[in-house]
């Protein structure tokens, strides 16, 4: 009797350490985690910090963290001196029209290589996939040309052109079409006489609202985060997106840390405002291109 | 059925003729101040190989590639790993989000505040290493330390992606498999080096892939962190995709470009046979 009590008890001694080991194995890690995170995060937040600080603080050695006395002189500034909201109003057109074309063509054709799975259409779908090994940066030269041939040069019209289309996307549209849009849902309502388009509009579209909602996400940041391309389209002042505008106002003579840093956080923030409340459908989207299985 | 001609007719003409073109492009001497633009058959790759500007471009490349995935890929897999493993702390979201943010942030702006951390003079980068009684670097100004700046902005870019991906292939293993594991007494680090880290291997292949591509195609980065004040950009880093632009637009020849551009559809298509390759032999295995 006493020797299997005391084994219990010092079983339980062991399950009590172990939990406790347990417990402090998980503190050590959020420990470790959190530390990571906020490197991560940290040269963001030295930048926003630099937004407020004066010329002076901002050649005081050792730099500080924190603005002493934060100050709004360098938006005002900024916004003052260059065309940034300009710049901001282009990238903002070029994305969303982007993101428009990118949807429009994805769900179309997405939803054509889905359901009619012909050999000609299968070939097709093929060549699309296989261009997109093709990074862009190896076409672009030759599609500025065609731009400039158009005329386009200097437009979000040209800029346009070379985001009008993603292969991931057609492809991302297509298996949710094979898995989500059940051919006998498509069958009933050509019985009941309804049309191609009629169907594709109040069938099809409704079913793909989760992909499209991450495929539109996706494509915005894209083009939001584009530069090589609109480097060469876009070479006149007025008709830069704001990459490159920042890109090109850095390597000016009069380079101004704070004024750069609060062109850049006016940048910023709103897309990581945008980002965190889009962070579900962003995460979808950019984990489904790992599932090309 | 006839609606996706309009999708084919964008396709077409932003996306295969361009790659075509740019083929084609490579056997020409195509310059835009010059009427004449005759066949020229292989000498612009020729030329490539004797241009020392092409060679310190491709080599400064192929280190920022290579360097980003040696940094990121173990990084990203133990990151993940942890992440997984505290999955039900209230904190998850926040680890995830954080990782991921500076994939998505606008690259320029990003680069930016990086630019100022390695600044030689005002950098904290600078400042936390004299503390350390380590001696100040001009990190923007060493070719091999620049290159080291730009693989660390690489990497930090990079990282996000990575882990999204492997937290996607850790919810997709097997929980049945670990509860063994557990039962025949193997620790957390054990189960992660013997089971998830043969079992991620495909997902491995196929990230490191990714960031490989990306890493050939850095442009932006090496723009922003190894420019002057003169507007001089790549004077410090040369990469291939400046090299590139600079050839067709600075010094106007298309053709020359082209072929450059036709070196890096080539080693992306080597990466990704190589990966496919991979994945097939495991297949049979």
């Amino acid at each position: 009797m006493t020797i299997s009590s005391d084994h219990n008890a010092a079983e339980h001694g062991e399950g009590r350490s172990l939990r406790r080991k347990k417990q402090i194995v998980d503190v050590s890690i959020d420990v470790f985690l959190f530390v990571v995170s906020i490197l991560m995060l940290l040269p963001l937040v030295f930048l926003v910090a630099n937004a407020f600080k004066t010329p002076a603080e901002m050649l005081a050695w050792p730099p500080t963290i924190i603005p002493r006395d934060p100050t709004l002189e360098n938006f005002s500034a900024v916004l003052g001196e260059t065309p940034l909201l300009r710049w901001i109003g282009n990238s903002l057109s070029f994305a969303v029209m982007s993101m428009i074309a990118i949807v429009a063509t994805s769900a179309i054709a997405g939803y054509i290589f889905g359901k009619f799975r012909f050999r000609s259409m299968n070939v097709i779908f093929a060549l699309f996939l296989a261009t997109a090994v093709v990074p862009f940066e190896v076409y672009m030269i030759p599609l500025y040309f065609q731009v400039k041939a158009l005329g386009l040069l200097n437009s979000t019209w040209g800029l346009l052109i070379g985001y009008l289309v993603m292969s991931f996307g057609i492809f991302l549209i297509r298996q949710n079409v094979i898995h989500a849009v059940p051919d006998e849902l498509l069958e009933a309502a050509r019985i009941d006489g309804a049309g191609e388009f009629w169907i594709f509009l109040h069938i099809v579209l409704p079913l793909l609202r989760g992909p499209l909602g991450a495929l539109s996400v996706l494509a915005f940041f894209q083009a939001w985060t584009a530069f090589a391309w609109p480097m060469i389209i876009a070479t006149t002042q007025s008709s830069y997106t704001i990459e490159v505008g920042l890109a090109l106002f850095q390597t000016g003579f009069t380079v101004d840390l704070g004024r750069l840093s609060a062109a850049s956080a006016t940048v910023l923030i709103p897309s990581i405002l945008l980002f965190v409340i889009l962070r579900r459908n962003f995460v979808q989207g950019v984990a489904s291109t790992g599932m090309k299985e | 059925m006839m609606a996706i001609l309009p999708t084919l007719a964008i396709f077409a003409y932003v996306r295969l003729y361009p790659i075509v073109d740019t083929l084609r492009l490579s056997f020409y001497k195509w310059d835009i101040l010059s009427k004449r633009k005759p066949f020229i058959g292989l000498e612009n790759f020729r030329e490539l190989m004797g241009d020392h500007l092409f060679q310190s471009a491709l080599i400064n490349t192929t280190i920022i590639a290579f360097g980003v995935l040696i940094i990121t890929i173990p990084a990203a897999l133990v990151i993940a790993a942890l992440i997984f493993y505290r999955t039900r702390s209230r904190l998850s979201g926040f680890y995830e989000t954080a990782v991921f943010i500076p994939h998505v942030v606008s690259l320029v702006p990003a680069a930016m505040a990086w630019k100022w951390i390695f600044d030689a003079r005002l950098g904290p980068l600078n400042a936390a290493l004299s503390f350390f009684g380590v001696e100040p670097q001009a990190w923007l100004f060493d070719p091999v330390l620049s290159v080291i700046c730009i693989i660390v902005l690489c990497s930090w870019q990079a990282l996000g992606y990575a882990v999204l991906i492997y937290l996607v292939g850790f919810k997709n293993l097997p929980v049945s498999l670990y509860e063994a594991a557990r039962l025949d007494g193997a620790s957390g680090p054990q189960s992660f080096w013997h089971l998830s880290v043969p079992m991620l291997k495909p997902i491995t292949l196929y990230v490191s892939v990714v960031t490989l591509i990306s890493g050939f195609n850095v442009y932006a980065q090496a723009f922003i962190l190894a420019s002057d004040a003169q507007g001089a950009p790549g004077r410090q880093v040369r990469v291939l995709v400046l090299d590139m632009l600079e050839n067709s637009f600075r010094n106007y020849r298309v053709g020359y470009a082209a072929s450059e551009a036709v070196v890096l559809l080539a080693i992306v298509l080597l990466l990704t046979l190589v990966q496919f390759g991979l994945l097939r032999e495991k297949g049979k295995a």
